[in-house]
């Protein structure tokens, strides 16, 4: 057993939590939510199980440090975040319609890191620029961010969907959360994730300015943090000043997870400083 | 603010454009629109290639409106002090009046507004007046602020704690303005430049990276060793310089510089950032007799002549060669130097590095062979100074500890009512917060828990 076949075998986990999770709203069986639930667990000690692994082989070859360095270890980090996150609004509001919603996220990083093939699952040194204690603690807040508006991307699917069928024609639709529940979430997760990107562009300017001299360098992947940021700060200061509520804001929030993903895999098509996180 | 003048004075109603959110939430917009372009057209690129890859008219207009470093470019420097004022106007429009509900002595309470929040209830076997001496300690521990009010049939208790919270938010706009004075402070007292220094060399001047004018330093940088280390895979591991700095020609302090561990020395900081191979100047030479086999190896140094033993003449080390051709085959980096005999013409003598047996083709006298060279290295560091780094981080502190405020503690008010029922009591909680629903329910349950535990125990 190696790192690699307990992450493949985590991807396959998320992805029977992610079908247990659509069965269950699909057909209305708790049932099958519950097993979700249980798998989303077994997922999680797989997931954590497969970066300390990581993390042990990579000082077997000598090379130690945190599995956060590469495209690979940092969407492994990123699926292990949103069902963290996932489990926990679980068990706050006790309604697992949003697992259908959240797990396929964790599903497809997964899969997409263990099965493309031009993302690397080999454990490679560490270059020169990124040998940093602030490595670990940028990676870890971005990503938690990421995953905070991943989250809160799910929510306003599900309400624009929840809104459109106001009156209950679709059967599963009617198992969401009442439509101000998602909307109070889907700001606590913005909220939580618009802290979090702070803290990440922080931490990142405080490393470039070790590394290269200057915290801020108009790098198109720092740009692009920016723009998220801007986005979110958007969002949240149409919510508490002008009262912004439900559809506006849910489209703004999927507006906002369209730049994240642009920040972590779109920036890759331009040049710049952070060419590491290919 | 300004609240005596008249409404529709010109001042006034500049203040009100500033102090509008509407301006706030179009300013974000525009300035994250206009951000993707520097993302999408590179910066700070040549201006052949930029007039090659967009064609002549589309550069001139990019040009005009200096997209090509748009974001140091007059427009979005103009959208980024909007913005500021912006920021600036709205914080002291609003804060005047935080600022009085923040620190009034005796919060006022809108007993209606609680009424229709977060409620819970219980009923205790006990008369008010038992009550009210359990809790009005209690909700006073707990609590910043209490006020009780005695009521016909009972009594009623408000507490409240968190109104300072209603700061978090202006801590957030001030850290973004400290941020901004911070970039003033570096762009106009700091600089950012670069210099190359060969080992067992010094410098006194760094060449900035705008300009490209020379910038003198108030000491010397003394390279005394360079070094590149490689995995095994040849990914370069780590790159080290060891710096010293001079003063008067005296050294004051030695570091070892590797990336992300840069030299700091009286505000100025030192990087690594490059490095590269210096031309040789020197290289250990054998002088072979063809007839004895006996072989003479000596060091010398460009523009060096040495005398050979016996009947060979002189031999000058002239120069360096980057790449040698050979008949059409680069044999990469020579020497050239001349052989000359005590009685007979100059010799031109070619000494390619990685051919040490080439001279042999000469068919002379004495075999010259080149054996080793010493490579020299020269660093590429960077030199800055920005005294606005300080402010910068601590915009960066006050923006993560007023988020967390903003967002994630809140203004709570909770109003405890108690009225007589037929000898016994009904206790009511309600509860309001300036920030989650659902986690004042939580708390609303768990404060009427604990006051009816308070009866119980």
């Amino acid at each position: 057993m190696n790192s690699s076949i307990l992450l493949s075998l985590t991807t396959f986990i998320y992805g029977f939590a992610a079908f247990f999770y659509i069965v269950s709203v699909v057909f209305k069986k708790p049932f099958f939510g519950k097993t979700g639930t249980w798998t989303c667990l077994a997922g999680i000690a797989g997931n954590t199980g497969g970066i300390i692994m990581r993390w042990i082989e990579s000082y077997r070859f000598g090379i130690g440090h945190a599995p956060l360095s590469n495209l690979y270890e940092s969407l492994v980090f990123f699926s292990l975040v949103i069902v963290a996150i996932y489990l926990v609004v679980e068990k706050t509001y006790a309604n697992r319609s949003l697992g259908a919603f959240t797990t396929p996220l964790a599903f497809l990083a997964m899969a997409y890191a263990s099965l493309s093939p031009n993302i690397s699952d080999r454990i490679q040194p560490l270059m020169p620029a990124l040998k940093s204690n602030w490595l670990i603690a940028h990676v870890i807040t971005c990503f938690i961010g990421y995953a905070a508006f991943a989250i809160a991307f799910g929510l306003g699917i599900m309400f624009l969907l929840k809104q459109k069928d106001s009156q209950g024609k679709v059967p599963f639709i009617k198992l969401f959360p009442d439509l101000h529940i998602m909307d109070e979430l889907s700001h606590q997760m913005i909220m939580f994730g618009f802290l979090f990107l702070s803290a990440g562009i922080i931490t990142g300017a405080v490393w470039a300015n070790s590394a290269w001299g200057r915290y801020w360098g108009w790098d198109p992947k720092e740009t692009w943090s920016l723009i998220t940021w801007f986005i979110y700060a958007t969002l949240l200061h149409a919510r508490f000043m002008r009262g912004w509520h439900g559809k506006r804001l849910a489209y703004l929030s999927i507006i906002g997870f369209i730049a994240v993903l642009f920040t972590y895999f779109g920036v890759n098509l331009l040049s710049g400083l952070h060419s590491y996180g290919r | 603010m300004k609240k005596n003048k008249n409404s529709d004075s010109p001042s006034n109603r500049l203040w009100k454009f500033f102090a509008s959110v509407k301006l706030t939430v179009t300013l974000l917009i525009i300035i994250a629109l206009t951000c993707i372009i520097g993302t999408v057209i590179p910066q700070n690129e040549s201006p052949s290639a930029d007039s090659l890859r967009y064609g002549e008219f589309l550069y001139r207009i990019f040009r005009v409106l200096s997209i090509f470093d748009m974001y140091h470019s007059w427009w979005f420097q103009f959208l980024i002090f909007f913005l500021a004022a912006n920021i600036i106007v709205c914080s002291i429009d609003r804060l005047s009046s935080t600022w009085k509900v923040i620190f009034k002595k005796t919060p006022s309470f809108d007993i209606a507004k609680l009424k229709n929040s977060c409620k819970e209830e219980f009923t205790a076997s006990c008369t008010p007046h038992e009550l009210k001496t359990l809790f009005l300690p209690l909700l006073s521990k707990l609590f910043k602020y209490t006020n009780m009010q005695d009521r016909d049939n009972g009594f009623i208790i408000y507490a409240e704690k968190g109104r300072w919270t209603k700061l978090g938010v202006y801590a957030v706009h001030f850290s973004v303005i400290l941020l901004l004075i911070g970039g003033l402070i570096g762009s106009y007292f700091g600089f950012d430049g670069s210099v190359i220094i060969p080992e067992g060399k010094s410098v006194k001047n760094v060449i900035l990276r705008n300009t490209g004018a020379g910038q003198p330093l108030d000491f010397e940088i003394r390279c005394d060793d360079f070094n590149v280390a490689f995995y095994e895979s040849g990914m370069p591991k780590e790159y080290r310089s060891a710096l010293t700095i001079l003063e008067n020609g005296k050294p004051v302090l030695t570091k070892n510089v590797i990336v992300n561990d840069p030299l700091r020395y009286r505000g100025i900081n030192i990087f690594q950032s490059s490095y590269g191979a210096m031309q040789p100047e020197n290289i250990t030479l054998s002088f072979t007799d063809r007839n004895t086999g006996t072989a003479l190896r000596k060091k010398i140094s460009l523009g060096e002549q040495i005398d050979l033993p016996g009947t060979f003449g002189k031999f000058t080390l002239n120069k360096y060669l980057h790449s040698y051709n050979f008949r059409g085959h680069n044999l990469g980096e020579a020497f050239a130097g001349t052989l000359t005999p005590p009685n007979g013409e100059p010799e031109e003598v070619i000494l390619p590095i990685n051919f040490s047996g080439f001279d042999k083709m000469r068919m002379g006298s004495i075999v010259i062979s080149p054996e080793d060279t010493e490579q020299l290295y020269y660093t590429g560091l960077q030199v800055t100074k920005d005294p606005g780094v300080p402010v910068v981080y601590s915009g960066f502190i006050m923006m993560i500890i007023g988020c967390f405020i903003t967002f994630f503690i809140s203004h709570i008010r909770f109003c405890v009512e108690v009225v007589k029922k037929k000898g016994k009591s009904i206790v009511i909680v309600a509860g309001i917060s300036n920030k989650s629903i659902t986690g004042m329910e939580a708390r609303t349950k768990k404060l009427n828990k604990l006051l009816s535990d308070t009866i119980r125990g």
